[in-house]
Formats: C-alpha cells, sequence, structure tokens
C-alpha cells in the first residue's frame, strides 16, 4: 500500500481531489490540504508531509518547505487544545502583556510551551485582524475578542 | 459619531439585523450592478466608468484601479486571472474583515464585475488562513451565487462564464504583497517575485493578472450603482470617495467607519471615536497600518488622504489609525513592531533578512536599558542600507517607515532610554531621569 493511503483516508482523498480541481494545477492545492490534514491529525508530521507530496506528485522536500515557511502549520504535536494571543501593537497597546502574565501565572505556561495537563498550547502571535476589539486570542480557530486578563484566565479554565 | 460616517460600501451595515444572505444583499438592490453590466455594458466601459471615478486601491498602495485593469492584454488566447487579495495582516487593519463577513455578496458581486471587466474566468480571493469564519461566509456567499447562477456558465444567458474560490493563507505576512500571494496561491513559499514583469503580463501560473483588495472591489458595485461622478462628490479631487478607517488602539470607541478621504485624522480620533481613552492627551498615531509610519500629535490635523498624508513623509496604506496616548512609551512601541518586522521577513533579501534581524537587536537592547552611545545613529544608518527600493518587494521599506518615523519624531525618548539605560515612563528610570534633572 502506497504511504499515502495509510496516513490520508479515503474521505479526505476524495475530499482533496475537489480541492485540486479548482486550479490549473495540482499543486496549487497543497496550502489547503495541509490545514485540512493538520485539522484531522493535530499536527504535522514528517510521514504526513510525505503522505501529502506523494498525493500531489511532488518532493517531500517542497512540502516541508512550505510547511516550514507558514507560521500555522505545526511541525509538532501539542495540546489539546491550541490557543494564540496576539501580541502585537493595537492588542499591545489594550493590554495583551497582562494576559500573557495571567495566563503563566495561573497555567505556569509562557508562549510555545502546552500546559503539564496537556490541556492547551499557548502561541504568541502577530496581528491577528481583530485589532479594534483587543485583547484577543484564538481558541481552536474560533476569535475570542474584548478580553481582560480576567476573563481570559476564565475562559481557558474550561478547557479539558 | 454616526453621523460623520458616509455609508456607501457599509450602507445595509446600518441595519444591525442584516444578515449578508444573498436574499437580504437582493432585496437591497444587490447584484444588479453585475447583470447590468453584463447585459448593458461593455468590459471597457466598466473600466471607464471606475477611471471616471478615480478610486485608487485600497490595498496600501492606492494605485487607480481602473488603470490597473487597463493594463490587462485584450483577447481571450490565454486564461486571465483576478485575485483578490484578502490576505489583510496590516498591523492595526481590520476593515476586509467586516466587509467579508456582514456583507460577503458585495465583496462577491464586486470581484464579478471586476473578472468581467478584465476578461477574467476565474477569481482566486486569498484569505488569510487566520479569518477561518470570513472565509467560511465568502464561502457560503459564493455558492448561494452560484445556486442562482450568478456564476457559472452563461450567466444572464450571454457568452460570460465565471468561477470562483477562496483560497486560505497559512500566517505570513508577506503573502499580502502581490507576487508573493501568486507564489503561495501556486503552493509555494511566499517569496516575492521581481518586477517586471508584471502581473498584468506575467501573473499567477504565468498568466495575465489582476490583484485587487477586498474594500476595492466591493467599491466597484457602489460607483456603478451611483455613477463616477455622484462618487466624486466625496472625498477630495486626487482621493475621491470613502474609505474604510479601522481605528484601534486608545481611543473611547475603536473600530471600523465608513469615512470620506480627505477628513482629518483630529476628527477621525476626537469625533468619530470619542477622543482619547480616558480624557488623556494624544501623543503619536500610525496612519494608516504600522508600516505607514507614525505621525505625532501635532500633525493630527493631516487630512486622511493620499497626497496630504505623503507631504508629512507617510501614506494612507490601508486605513488603520493607531491611537496612542501620553503614557505610550515610544521606543517599547517600536520594539513591538520590531519584533513583528523580524518575525516576518521572508528572507530572500540579505539587506532585509539581516537588518531585520540586527534592527530588533539594536531596539530591543535600547527598550532593555542596554543602548550603547551610538546605536540610536547606528540604526538610523542601518535603516538607510536596506530601505529606499533596495529589495525585491517592498516590506523592508515596510519596516523602515514605523523605525525612522518613531525615531525622528520621537528622538529624545530613545536617547533617554540609552542614558538613563531603561525606560523614562517606568518609575524606577524616571527616578533616575529626575535625578538626572535635579
Amino acid at each position: 500500500m502506497k504511504q499515502a493511503d495509510a496516513v490520508l483516508s479515503a474521505e479526505l482523498r476524495a475530499e482533496f481531489d475537489a480541492i485540486c480541481a479548482r486550479y490549473p494545477q495540482r499543486r496549487a492545492a497543497l496550502l489547503p490540504i495541509l490545514h485540512r490534514v493538520q485539522e484531522t491529525l493535530g499536527w504535522l508530521s514528517k510521514d504526513a508531509m510525505e503522505s501529502v507530496a506523494e498525493y500531489l506528485g511532488i518532493a517531500p522536500v517542497e512540502v516541508q518547505g512550505v510547511v516550514s515557511f507558514y507560521p500555522m502549520y505545526r511541525r509538532e504535536p501539542g495540546g489539546r487544545h491550541h490557543v494564540s494571543v496576539c501580541k502585537n501593537i493595537s492588542c499591545h497597546l489594550m493590554g495583551a502583556e497582562a494576559l500573557f502574565a495571567a495566563i503563566e501565572k495561573r497555567f505556569g505556561v509562557k508562549p510555545g510551551e502546552t500546559t503539564s495537563d496537556g490541556a492547551f498550547t499557548l502561541q504568541a502571535v502577530q496581528c491577528q485582524g481583530a485589532c479594534g476589539y483587543g485583547p484577543m486570542l484564538d481558541l481552536d480557530g474560533a476569535y475570542h475578542e474584548h478580553l481582560s486578563a480576567d476573563s481570559a484566565v476564565e475562559l481557558l479554565e474550561c478547557l479539558e | 459619531m454616526s453621523g460623520l460616517q458616509v455609508r456607501l460600501l457599509t450602507r445595509r451595515l446600518a441595519d444591525a439585523t442584516y444578515d449578508g444572505s444573498l436574499a437580504a444583499y437582493h432585496a437591497d438592490g444587490g447584484w444588479k450592478q453585475f447583470e447590468r453590466a453584463l447585459t448593458e455594458m461593455t468590459p471597457d466601459a466598466v473600466i471607464q466608468e471606475v477611471k471616471d471615478s478615480g478610486l485608487r486601491g485600497r490595498g496600501g498602495a492606492g494605485f487607480p484601479s481602473g488603470l490597473k485593469w487597463s493594463f490587462m492584454p485584450k483577447g481571450a488566447d490565454k486564461p486571465h486571472y483576478l485575485l483578490v487579495n484578502a490576505d489583510e495582516s496590516e498591523p492595526g487593519t481590520f476593515k476586509d474583515r467586516l466587509l467579508m463577513e456582514r456583507d460577503p455578496h458585495l465583496v462577491v458581486e464586486g470581484a464579478a464585475l471586476a473578472a468581467y471587466a478584465i476578461g477574467a474566468r476565474c477569481v482566486y480571493v486569498y484569505v488569510r488562513g487566520e479569518y477561518r469564519h470570513a472565509r467560511a461566509c465568502m464561502d457560503r456567499a459564493i455558492a448561494e451565487a452560484r445556486a442562482a447562477g450568478l456564476l457559472g456558465e452563461r450567466i444572464f444567458g450571454g457568452e460570460f462564464a465565471l468561477e470562483m474560490h477562496t483560497h486560505p493563507g497559512a500566517g505570513a505576512y508577506i503573502c499580502g504583497e502581490e507576487t508573493a500571494l501568486m507564489e503561495s496561491l501556486e503552493g509555494k513559499r511566499g517569496h516575492p517575485r521581481p518586477k517586471p514583469p508584471f502581473p498584468a503580463g506575467f501573473g499567477a501560473w504565468g498568466m495575465p493578472t489582476t490583484i485587487n483588495n477586498v474594500e476595492t472591489v466591493a467599491t466597484t458595485p457602489v460607483i456603478l450603482e451611483m455613477g463616477a461622478a455622484e462618487y466624486r462628490k466625496h472625498g477630495t479631487e486626487a482621493s475621491p470617495g470613502t474609505f474604510l478607517v479601522g481605528v484601534s488602539g486608545h481611543v473611547e470607541r475603536p473600530g471600523v467607519y465608513e469615512l470620506p478621504l480627505g477628513i482629518r485624522a483630529r476628527t477621525v480620533i476626537d469625533d468619530v471615536c470619542g477622543g482619547v481613552r480616558g480624557g488623556k492627551a494624544l501623543k503619536a498615531f500610525y496612519v494608516g497600518g504600522s508600516s505607514t509610519g507614525l505621525l505625532p500629535a501635532e500633525h493630527a490635523d493631516v487630512a486622511l488622504d493620499h497626497d496630504s498624508v505623503r507631504k508629512l513623509g507617510v501614506m494612507l496604506g490601508t486605513g488603520g489609525l493607531i491611537a496612542m496616548d501620553e503614557d505610550t512609551c515610544i521606543v517599547r512601541a517600536t520594539k513591538v513592531l520590531a519584533d513583528f518586522y523580524d518575525h516576518e521577513t521572508c528572507g530572500q533579501c540579505s539587506q532585509c533578512r539581516i537588518g531585520m534581524e540586527w534592527s530588533h537587536q539594536i531596539i530591543g537592547r535600547i527598550e532593555a536599558g542596554q543602548g550603547r552611545p551610538d546605536d540610536v545613529d547606528t540604526l538610523l544608518e542601518l535603516i538607510d542600507n536596506y530601505s529606499g527600493g533596495k529589495t525585491i518587494c517592498a516590506f523592508a521599506d515596510g519596516a523602515a517607515m514605523p523605525y525612522r518615523t518613531a525615531i525622528l519624531a520621537f528622538r529624545d525618548e530613545w536617547d533617554a532610554h540609552v542614558r538613563l539605560g531603561g525606560c523614562p515612563f517606568e518609575s524606577s528610570a524616571r527616578a533616575g531621569m529626575e535625578r538626572v534633572h535635579a
């Protein structure tokens, strides 16, 4: 069995076929496909990248080069949830630093780290386009805006 | 205050119950301009109307949109592409998200009109990866339009056929640069391409391509609906119309407002946004996103149009006005931006790759109170070495703007950080400064 068949389910491959059909060249489907693989598997392992390369008919190093270029792709497994707090200028002016301090105090994690119970991985990210509604964080792909240090901690306390 | 807003693009959004569906958009006259263009107007007539309106691109550079469209070659021997740039990543910019989430059919109709004008049969809307909700709203609108026969084959019974898809980015700021966007669309690392060749001749997959910002295409149905002459009654002679201003930072009412070009920055901050938060004084503001540069409060009377801000050495950019109150440390704010530019350089040009890292180091140590006596001058010299068109794209110039303007306008603050070994706005260093002055 080819590796792509082992890592990528038939459903995923059917979905990828439809994505490829949107473009004049199959390779253009790489970014959307990597998003879907990451959503499904949680992160992009070497096996996953090689499977995508095989599926698209490109060299594995081409996929690795793309994965390492784009900050949203995860090359390591993380916690059960992913928390991205914006640290850029607009959120900074509205108190993003207090969010990081409160999260570190309550959960013992700095940006780039995962809580000891594996509940979530914290990332400090650049501008998310929520500048008028900061400070903000993205929790598993959904924005939470108008936060305070207290409300951010309260939100993360609910994560299992 | 809503009274200062001029709602041309955002008129439907004044109604909080407006749901952005095809039915709601259609009920308010939506998709009528696309029908009129396809049944009554030639592509050149659409381009002429947009040229007459004086519309300038809303993605940062302010290039005349109708002129850009006219650069596309005529004839259908090669596929033509329209790419809608929804990679909105400029710090302080959050306006395109509003259009895509709240009135996606306006964006889809605008993109369809632009595609008709330039002879494109396929549109890709490149949405930054983090904007999952905005992309879902756009996907829904595109699907509704397709089901209603507004996209697809033989639209309105004529020859014109059009496909449209969204495409997700994955968190790289540089992909908002139009040639990096094309590389990213093709499934590659987002490295900007040297120009020439320009996208109209050699774009996505080597085919004639136009890249337009979301707000730019969304303005097109508005211009066709009201007519170029009526549209020009708003704004200034050289910068006609309205634009979306996303205000963030230390104001009472941050948010996105549609305002006439030429409105004064002070009017936006004081009257539209209720003034600086907590009754404090304004210290400085980034004019239109961090990369456009910073102006001190004494320039708050500047009119927000392309030419007026350029006279002060800054740019109108993407309409992201970031206000900072009197307690803000400019060196600290610049350090936050240096983290950003150092992280986001694509690394292709050595001047930029090394320049971003070195600038980050110098700004970082000045901010941390470890600045050396000649650091500020070294930084200015370094900036000169990577800015002014020395690189493939404008990224390095975009970093140079906030660095240089922050140093020139607030040199005393930079020098104080070096002299005091810390921030004069923090109590320990403030005591030190008071001792120095005593």
